[in-house]
């Protein structure tokens, strides 16, 4: 059974997430202890809410170096996948930097609804064991106003007035901008992939 | 491209899922973990669980069935009912909902959206408006879930949504208290006059009956997702029937 610490910063509804693991098997534990999430095979880092918020949560924890220094493979799920990049324009915060590019607000014609709430077509761009198994059209559960630029690093985007990264890659480090743990079958295949990794 | 959501409604009521026509005199339906899994296999978007009884009760939502749901769903869902702190929202949130809905406590103290938008992000802020016609004009009601404690709130709809965006919202679910319950279709008119006034999304609810509704409400309104309750919890609509039609009629929707 795979281990996977689930990263606790008091803002995020982990609580999704840590069932979605345990319906797929894995042992799933929630933390926010430092060495228990250096020490950890595996870390998903969940996120709700707002980017600064979350990033002085994680200053506080005293997490900024554990997770930038962190070898094995580091999921971060939604506002996760956001804290990877350099920075985000979310209360103009300095972000982990474990992926290049920044976060920004997400720009949509004029009729078109933010959030950006709801399932949204994935369309994969490189192959990667993240998105092994998933095909264009699949759709993914998104919940966000600020969007992670498509660039070298971006596995699979998705279209809401504009492209933008629904997965991406860099080294040890992987991020969804959508909920895996509420997207269904397809949300569960790519869990599991990261259970595989 | 992003899909219309189809938005099963259970009204929940000491953990059983219960009906009422027009807000009043409920039946019981079925538990409410079955439900919300049945739902799940049909193929449901999203799920809104509305402990209806809560508010009114002045108490808030029981935690450990938020968490008995959130352990075998894997689609999202937004629980609603007696909400009335951030601190508690978070609580709601922690134990796995992915958005509360906040009504008659939303209008007891408008502050509440913006602590919760705050603290939560406005993504998992959701306001629930129970609206009534009343010459020429809507108005917000409170308390909906008793029939003995329902009252007009004193507010315009039409100002109650653009305060609740402002205060940071992240979706409307309007319901349209004309129509709830009685399966006559949509109340387009005062959802189209919502939804060009707000610019987050929009979740009609109130009046499905028929798979046309739900197609006019999309087309017609620009909604973002469709909620009704009886028609599916009767097995009027079948989910998987009325995605293959809507898909055939050109909505955009999840198979």
């Amino acid at each position: 059974m795979s281990k996977v610490v689930v990263v606790e910063l008091g803002c995020a509804n982990t609580a999704s997430v840590l069932f979605a693991l345990e319906r797929l098997g894995a042992e799933a534990v929630l933390s926010s202890d430092t060495a228990e999430i250096a020490a950890a095979p595996k870390l998903v880092l969940p996120g709700v809410g707002a980017a600064g918020f979350a990033m002085s949560q994680m200053r506080e924890l005293g997490l900024v170096d554990v997770l930038r220094n962190f070898e094995r493979p580091l999921l971060g799920v939604c506002l996760g996948q956001q804290l990877l990049f350099e920075g985000s324009d979310e209360g103009d915060v300095e972000c982990l930097g474990l992926i290049p590019g920044k976060v920004t607000k997400m720009i949509v014609p004029e009729n078109y609804v933010v959030p950006h709430m709801g399932w949204n077509t994935l369309e994969p761009l490189k192959t990667d064991p993240l998105n092994d198994g998933v095909n264009a059209g699949d759709y993914a559960y998104f919940v966000h106003s600020f969007v992670c630029p498509v660039n070298d690093y971006t596995l699979t985007q998705s279209t809401y007035g504009a492209a933008f990264a629904a997965m991406v890659r860099k080294g040890n480090v992987w991020g969804c901008q959508f909920h895996p743990e509420r997207s269904s079958a397809t949300g569960a295949k790519i869990l599991e992939n990261f259970l595989k990794i | 491209m992003l899909a219309r959501r189809i938005i099963p409604c259970l009204d929940v009521k000491d953990g059983k899922v219960v009906k009422g026509v027009q807000f009043v005199g409920h039946e019981v339906l079925g538990d409410a973990v079955d439900m919300a899994l049945r739902y799940r296999d049909e193929g449901a978007d999203e799920l809104v669980l509305y402990d209806i009884t809560a508010s009114a009760e002045g108490r808030t939502v029981d935690y450990n069935w938020v968490r008995d749901i959130a352990r075998a769903l894997d689609i999202p869902f937004c629980v609603a009912g007696g909400i009335r702190s951030a601190e508690q929202a978070v609580k709601c949130l922690n134990s796995g909902a992915d958005k509360v809905s906040i009504n008659s406590p939303a209008l007891e103290r408008p502050d509440l959206i913006n602590e919760l938008a705050e603290m939560a992000g406005s993504q998992c802020v959701v306001v629930g408006v129970d609206s009534r016609e009343l010459d020429g004009d809507y108005y917000v009601h409170q308390y909906s879930g008793d029939p003995d404690k329902i009252r007009a709130a004193g507010r315009r709809t039409l100002d109650w949504v653009v305060e609740a965006q402002n205060r940071g919202a992240g979706e409307i679910v309007l319901n349209c208290m004309n129509q709830d319950g009685v399966r006559k279709g949509y109340d387009l008119k005062q959802l189209r006059l919502v939804r060009d006034l707000i610019d987050i999304p929009l979740v009609a609810s109130g009046g499905a009956g028929a798979v046309e509704h739900f197609s006019d409400v999309f087309d017609q309104c620009d909604v973002s997702g469709a909620l009704a309750a009886s028609v599916f919890h009767k097995k009027i609509i079948h989910i998987p029937d009325l995605k293959r039609d809507l898909q055939s009629a050109g909505i955009a929707v999840r198979i």
